[in-house]
């Protein structure tokens, strides 16, 4: 199963990686050889099959609501990039979106 | 005394510990010792500890265990530098049980591989053969144990990293039931299949070190209580039924030496007084890997998504927000996570997700309705655990799907969330052949009985013979 450039570049958008077109090329064609692999999955009839997400059958595991301590600020920010007045600092985020 | 690193199982060195014998911080300096004469040639270690904290037996973390105060990199460039500020839960029982850190081993990059050359820092090499890879992920744990740079040491199995390496490494592993071990402060790699364990010289040692781990965690709640753990004793197998499923054992790809000492293996089950008969698991093997690379991928690339430049890890700044971002993470990741993240990304898209991902769910669960039939006629499952001894370095490091098949007879049982266990059963033109070991959900017990008879009788010289 092939899978186009333009494919490529649109999950690479999805998953915020910024790949060069070299990578754009050796990717695609892995995941192509990949895809078509893991394809095999389809040839199962499995319509009245309930799907597993989870494997143990554990549902609802509820604890008593009291507060717990957490985590000091300052060590939240240890391993911060950028940090200003106890906040994460980012570079500007406004301005035109990724076009999705 | 002198302390023989590559010999002393953690069970003698406790023994030792508690006569007064030798010391924990002797104990610790004999190992960093044999750590600085071989580690430069197997470079099983990403950190060193500096000072030993504890009294009893030292110990090696992959580096996907978050420690207090110590460098956690999952063996990526994204993380160099991240020192946790809060220990995972695996690595503060260990520390409640005395056991000394000494440092974090080498992994694949984020647990995705099954050599170790995926790691950014370099791979390990295997004790046995140092131009082989000692397996992965957990490649750097597992051959610090063998090569006596570590008497005991943790690892993470997402679809074999911690069976397979111990298999290529010619030493004990175990991947315990789904939910046994806390995952709290570990480095995700793909939520509904990771789990921590041990590896070990033997099947008791193993049984002491997931005594320490085991339990519910009020951190994690995907965890359940696990029955308390029984250290092996006997050594026949007597009662016990050992199922042999046709398709597990006769896969493509199973080498003539791998299938030999396996069959060996067996063989010596039912001299020690196993009833063993052949299974079969159709569709787990043929469809287990294809299924295993769409979800593991799928929770991949949700999981990774938080290393965005913000909060911890690699900044790359490029103008504003989004691409620092997408700069962060070109730069940060190496080429198997990149490829697991998009590939993941892909089958959760929309026009893609039923076909793909939701498909992958549903043959999950006929993989795991399949192993609970087999279960019903038998206690255990044999098989090879890897279908190749060690292969050389770079033989597949170019060609993912031929990497992805070094975990083709691992993967199946991890799906259904069942427990494995690895022991060495022989030797194929000089190097470790592993024998899995499967049983139903909380069966570590058995796992324990079965593995322990086995290695009683087998006799396995666990030293690689190039260091003896």
């Amino acid at each position: 199963m092939a899978i186009t450039r333009e494919q490529v570049e649109h999950v690479a958008r999805l998953a915020h990686l910024a790949l060069t077109d070299e990578e754009l090329d050796r990717f695609g064609e892995q995941l192509g050889a990949i895809l078509e692999a893991v394809g095999k999955v389809s040839e199962l009839d499995l319509t009245d099959v309930e799907p597993t997400s989870h494997p143990l059958d554990l549902v609802n595991v509820w604890r008593e609501d009291e507060p717990q301590p957490s985590l000091p600020r300052e060590e939240a920010l240890a391993n911060a990039p950028e940090t200003e007045d106890g906040f994460f600092k980012v570079p500007p985020a406004v301005g035109p979106e990724p076009d999705l | 005394m002198t302390v023989d690193t590559l010999r002393l199982t953690a069970e003698d060195a406790m023994r030792l510990v508690e006569r007064g014998e030798v010391s924990s911080r002797e104990l610790w300096e004999a190992y960093r010792a044999a750590i600085d004469e071989r580690d430069g040639e197997l470079h099983c270690y990403l950190t060193l500890t500096g000072e030993p904290e504890g009294d009893g037996v030292p110990i090696a973390l992959k580096d996907v265990i978050g420690t207090k105060g110590v460098e956690t990199t999952a063996g990526s460039k994204i993380l160099k530098g991240y020192v946790p500020v809060y220990d995972s839960t695996v690595a503060a029982r260990v520390k409640e049980a005395g056991l000394p850190l000494l440092g974090k081993t080498n992994t694949d990059e984020f647990a995705m591989g099954s050599s170790t050359e995926n790691s950014a820092f370099g791979p390990s090499h295997n004790p046995w053969d140092p131009t082989r890879v000692p397996g992965g992920s957990g490649g750097g744990s597992a051959a610090a144990v063998a090569a006596g740079l570590a008497p005991w040491a943790l690892g993470s199995d997402t679809g074999g990293s911690i069976k397979q390496p111990a298999a290529l490494c010619g030493i004990v592993g175990l991947r315990p039931t789904y939910g046994t071990v806390s995952r709290y402060g570990i480095v995700a790699f793909a939520s509904s299949l990771d789990q921590v364990g041990p590896t070990t010289k033997t099947v008791r040692d193993c049984a002491l070190l997931y005594r320490v781990i085991a339990g519910r965690d009020p951190m994690d709640s995907t965890t359940a209580d696990a029955p308390p753990v029984d250290l092996p004793e006997a050594e026949d197998l007597k009662g016990v039924r050992v199922g042999v499923p046709r398709e597990l054992n006769e896969a493509e790809g199973i080498e003539p030496g791998v299938r030999e000492a396996v069959e060996r293996a067996i063989e010596l089950c039912r001299t020690l007084g196993a009833e063993v008969g052949e299974t079969s698991l159709p569709r787990s093997v043929d469809y287990g890997l294809s299924c295993y690379y769409l979800i593991a991928p799928a929770e991949a690339s949700s999981n990774l998504a938080r290393y965005d430049g913000v909060r911890y890890g690699l900044r790359v700044t490029d103008g504003g927000y989004h691409g620092m971002v997408e700069r962060t993470r070109d730069e940060g990741f190496g080429d198997e996570p990149k490829r697991r993240i998009m590939l993941g990304a892909y089958a959760l898209s929309a026009g893609y997700y039923e076909a793909f991902y939701g498909q992958a769910q549903k043959v999950r669960t006929v993989i795991a309705d399949e192993h609970r039939a087999a279960f019903e006629s038998f206690d255990v499952l044999v098989s090879p655990t890897s279908p190749t001894v060690a292969f050389a370095l770079g033989a597949k490091a170019q060609d993912p799907l031929a990497m992805y098949l070094s975990d083709l007879l691992t993967i199946p049982s991890c799906m259904a969330g069942l427990p494995g266990l690895n022991i060495p059963c022989g030797l194929s033109d000089g190097l470790p052949v592993g024998l899995q070991l499967v049983g139903p959900q909380f069966s570590e017990n058995t796992l324990f009985r079965v593995g322990h008879a086995l290695e009683r009788a087998l006799d396995f010289d666990y030293v690689p013979e190039r260091l003896r």
